[in-house]
C-alpha cells in the first residue's frame, strides 16, 4: 500500500517522444498518484526550472535534439535545482550513466521507465513511504 | 454467456502467443495495467499514436535511404525514435532490429542499412497485423458484453 506522507509528489516529464511522454505521464498518475507535467527538450526543461517551477523528481531522456539530458541535468544542477533527476538512456551501455551520474543526476535506467523503476527512485525520496 | 467465455479464452491465448513468438515483450502488460474504468481504451490509443509514428518514420527513412548521399546522422535520430518507441509499447521484434539498424547508421554501412530497414517494415507490418487482430478480438468480447482486463 503506498501511502503520501505530506503532500503530492511532482513529476517533470523531459523526452522528444510524444509517445513516450503519454505513457510515463500516465503510469506515474494512474500507478503512483504522482502530477506530471511534460516537455519535449531539455532546454525546455531549463526553460522551465529557471523561471520558477519546482519540481521533486525530474525524469530525464538521454537523446533530444536540441539539448540532451546529460547536457539539461548540468545545467539543472548549475542553477541549484535540487530535485531528484532520473536519467533515462536508450543504451545499455555504461557510458551514457556514467555521462548522467557525472552531471549530476539521482539515478540512471534504461528505457523504458516501468513500475519498478519509478519505485527505486521514490523509496528514497523523503515524501513518500511505500 | 458461453459464447463470451469462449472469446476470452481465445483473446488470453492469442495473447500468450504473441509474448511467446517475441511480438510483444513485458512492457506490453505495463500498457495494458494502466487502463481502468477511467481510462479504457489507453492501449488502443497508444498503440494507434505508434502506429501513425511508425508510419512517418518508416517514410522517413526510406526517403533519407534513397538519397545519393545518405545522411546518417538523420537516419540514425530517426531511427532512435523509432527504437525509443517500439520499446515503450513492448514491440519487442521491432526494438531489436532498430538496435542493429543502429549499429549499421554508426557504421555507416548503406548495405546494411537498407537490410535492416527491409526488416523493419516486415517487423512492423507482421505486428501490425497482429495487434489489430488481438484489439478486434477485444472489441467483439466488449460488444458481447464482456470485459477484457481483470
Amino acid at each position: 500500500m503506498i501511502v503520501m506522507a505530506n503532500n503530492k509528489i511532482s513529476a517533470l516529464i523531459v523526452d522528444d517522444d510524444s509517445i513516450i511522454r503519454k505513457i510515463h505521464k500516465t503510469m506515474l498518475e494512474r500507478l503512483f498518484n504522482i502530477e506530471a507535467e511534460t516537455v519535449k527538450d531539455g532546454k525546455e526543461a531549463v526553460e522551465l526550472c529557471r523561471s520558477g517551477a519546482n519540481f521533486d523528481i525530474i525524469f530525464m531522456d538521454r537523446e533530444m535534439p536540441i539539448m540532451d539530458g546529460a547536457e539539461a541535468t548540468k545545467q539543472l544542477r548549475a542553477m541549484g535545482v535540487k530535485s531528484t533527476i532520473v536519467g533515462i538512456t536508450t543504451r545499455a551501455g555504461g557510458e551514457d550513466r556514467e555521462e548522467f551520474l557525472a552531471a549530476g543526476s539521482n539515478h540512471c535506467f534504461e528505457k523504458p521507465l516501468d513500475r519498478a523503476k519509478v519505485e527505486v527512485v521514490l523509496r528514497e525520496h523523503k515524501k513518500f513511504t511505500i | 454467456m458461453d459464447g463470451i467465455v469462449e472469446l476470452q479464452r481465445q483473446l488470453i491465448d492469442y495473447t500468450a502467443s504473441l509474448f511467446h513468438e517475441g511480438f510483444l515483450d513485458e512492457q506490453f502488460n505495463q500498457l495494458q495495467q494502466l487502463e481502468d474504468e477511467n481510462n479504457p481504451g489507453f492501449v488502443v490509443e497508444v498503440v494507434t499514436l505508434f502506429f501513425e509514428d511508425a508510419d512517418r518514420l518508416l517514410n522517413e527513412l526510406t526517403k533519407a535511404l534513397g538519397q545519393p548521399s545518405v545522411d546518417f546522422k538523420s537516419l540514425d535520430a530517426h531511427v532512435h525514435q523509432l527504437k525509443g518507441s517500439s520499446s515503450s509499447i513492448g514491440a519487442h521484434r521491432i526494438h531489436r532490429v532498430c538496435i542493429s539498424f543502429r549499429n549499421s547508421c554508426e557504421e555507416q554501412n548503406v548495405e546494411g542499412c537498407l537490410k535492416n530497414l527491409q526488416q523493419v517494415k516486415h517487423e512492423y507490418s507482421l505486428v501490425k497485423d497482429r495487434l489489430e487482430t488481438l484489439f478486434r478480438m477485444e472489441q467483439q468480447i466488449l460488444n458481447a458484453g464482456g470485459s477484457v482486463r481483470r
